[in-house]
């Protein structure tokens, strides 16, 4: 990825950026995030199959935002987050620089938040099909089954809350987990708590998600929680027509609209 | 007491797991999840897993559970009636396939809770948990037992420790009175033992650090960028600490339900930014390197200057589970 080397470090170097934020080596066979503040940190920048992070986490974090404008690496599920962030108003187009890279690894500029939801519409959500076999059977489980199968699936659930840190879109200052004053559901870790937990993050993704699996692979008991936002997003598809970031339709459940259906309204 | 050693055959160690869960014990064991090993409540022999370096989650579960009720309350109109857990019956535990360092990290913890105040709810599990540790074979690029006072066949906190010897065997070296126990009320499984090298069959763990010159070193770098560069890509989850066998922090919740509720002690982390957040809004520790600095000079120089040990067992959980592939080892050696 000697281009995009150059291009990072063209960007420090010409002080368009003060930091780039990037996929480096980790350990073992892993990646890691890297924050180059200077040039010849870029040379450290790599792009292959392994880098799956989502970067785009970082550009709300308190303590990168302190580093000054960045440049982000946005592989195809970076772009979409952040095309979901600027759709809430979370970030601004001059407020940074993203070095995309296409599905084919190769490097693209967006000139704007616009461009990259042009270039999405060619790069639709799927969700592939062991997933949607697997979610249609556990819908299909009778309700006390489908209860009893996610009992046990979270049971190893600990609350580290790993999935809500690797989330571009979980960037609440402060969680509704972690408020006390009213308690809005059970901070501790056991059945009831895990599961009202799980419920409430799949549920203030619904209609934000964008498939990116950041959750899953941040659990450190590899517990399948990202059927939860991927079954979300078929609801969402379902009920709504489409899903995926839009600047133009805002997000799907909170936008109100005169037109929209009221069928479920009994 | 002086270590003894005994031969277990490999068939024995299902009659001996067998006969552990005909006398009521509950067993927790390795099991396979995906790609990982979970200490698990076990009671089918074939249900344990040998393919792992450590399991993904710490075998402190058993005596600090992530959630344990301290007591709970009834009131009434005349009174409120409270009933103490510390006087529940706590279960008889087996810890089967800890790893040196998971038996190791029993001995910090338990420190822990038997400071100033001699926590009896802890104690009264610990007391009914049994060690069966096994030594590795493997080790992997996060492992650093060796660094820490352990090592891959190292005795600490086992009552029994199990060594695969190259015919498929096991060494048993029995270290405690309780360990004893077990041998002598199962005698037809352990034979007498020969003295077969044990060393040879260890995983080797290279030494990459030493402790006391690294507590030395962090007398004096609490102001220091290390911590703000290490820690940069911290996404301020807990699972760093939740993995951890010795991470202690935790966290008092109360749940009522009508005029009747219970008080819990939860874990908790110090890389979540709530972590000694005052009432006032103000946190001593406001940034991830702040909080990443509090988890190593605690390890490192508190816990050390307090009781001569480490507050960590080389075990690596939390550089393997970290999602952010943020390295304890990486920071150590880097001080």
């Amino acid at each position: 990825m000697s281009e995009l080397i150059k291009k990072a470090a063209a960007l420090l170097e010409s002080k368009s950026v003060q930091v780039v934020i990037g996929y480096g080596k980790g350990t073992g066979n892993r990646t890691r995030t890297i924050f180059a503040t200077q040039v010849t940190e870029c040379e450290n920048l790599i792009f292959d199959s392994r880098c799956v992070q989502n970067l785009a986490v970082y550009l709300t974090k308190l303590e990168i935002k302190k580093l000054g404008k960045p440049a982000i690496v946005a592989p195809v599920p970076v772009l979409r987050s952040i095309l979901q962030l600027a759709v809430e108003n979370q970030i601004t187009e001059s407020d940074l620089v993203i070095l995309g890279i296409t599905s084919e690894s190769e490097l693209i500029d967006f000139e704007s938040f616009a461009a990259i939801e042009t270039f999405l519409t060619t790069h639709k959500i799927e969700i592939e099909e062991k997933y949607t076999k697997t979610i249609d059977a556990i819908k299909a489980m009778p309700v006390a089954e489908r209860f009893a199968y996610w009992v046990k699936e979270l049971e190893s659930c600990f609350k580290c809350y790993a999935c809500r840190g690797a989330c571009p879109l979980c960037y609440c200052t402060r969680c509704t987990v972690d408020d006390n004053q009213p308690q809005w559901i059970s901070v501790a870790s056991h059945p009831l708590g895990n599961l009202e937990w799980h419920i409430m993050r799949a549920m203030h993704l619904a209609g934000r998600c964008t498939d990116c699996e950041a959750c899953y692979n941040a659990c450190p008991m590899g517990i399948p929680i990202h059927l939860l936002t991927k079954s979300m997003l078929q609801d969402v598809a379902d009920n709504f027509g489409s899903y995926g970031p839009s600047l133009d339709k805002q997000n799907t459940l909170s936008s109100f609209k005169p037109d929209d259906k009221e069928s479920f309204i009994r | 007491m002086q270590t003894e050693n005994y031969l277990i055959r490999k068939p024995s160690l299902e009659k001996l797991f067998n006969d552990l869960i005909g006398g009521g014990k509950t067993i927790y064991a390795p099991k396979a999840k995906g790609d990982l090993a979970l200490f698990s409540d076990v009671k089918t022999y074939s249900d344990i897993t040998e393919d792992y370096i450590v399991t993904a989650n710490s075998a402190k579960l058993v005596v600090f559970p992530r959630t344990e009720k301290l007591f709970s309350y009834h009131k009434s109109k005349e009174k409120t009636e409270i009933t103490d857990a510390a006087g529940s019956t706590f279960p008889d535990v087996v810890l089967w396939g800890t790893r040196p360092c998971d038996a190791a990290a029993f001995i910090p913890l338990t420190d822990t809770f038997n400071g100033d105040y001699k926590d009896i709810i802890f104690n009264n599990r610990r007391e009914r948990v049994f060690l069966i540790s096994f030594s590795c074979s493997r080790s992997d690029e996060y492992c650093f037992c060796t660094s820490v006072n352990s090592g891959p066949g190292n005795t600490s906190g086992s009552d029994i420790l199990f060594t695969k010897l190259s015919g498929g065997d096991y060494l048993a070296e029995v270290i405690t009175p309780k360990g004893q126990l077990l041998v002598s009320e199962n005698s037809d499984l352990f034979e007498t033992k020969s003295e077969e090298d044990k060393e040879q069959q260890l995983a080797v763990v290279a030494t990459r650090f030493n402790q006391v010159e690294i507590q030395a070193k962090l007398q004096n770098l609490f102001e220091n960028p290390v911590w703000d560069d290490k820690s940069r890509a911290c996404l301020g989850c807990g699972s760093c600490a939740y993995v951890c066998p010795v991470c202690s922090c935790f966290d008092i919740q109360d749940e009522a339900h009508g005029n009747k509720g219970t008080r819990l002690r939860c874990w908790d982390s110090c890389g979540f930014g709530l972590f000694t957040l005052h009432t006032s809004g103000h946190n001593p520790r406001e940034t991830q390197g702040a909080r990443w600095r509090q988890r190593i000079l605690h390890k490192f120089l508190y816990v050390p200057n307090k009781s001569k040990i480490a507050g960590c067992v080389g075990c690596g959980r939390c550089s393997r589970s970290c999602p952010a592939d943020i390295n304890i080892l990486d920071t150590l050696t880097s001080l």
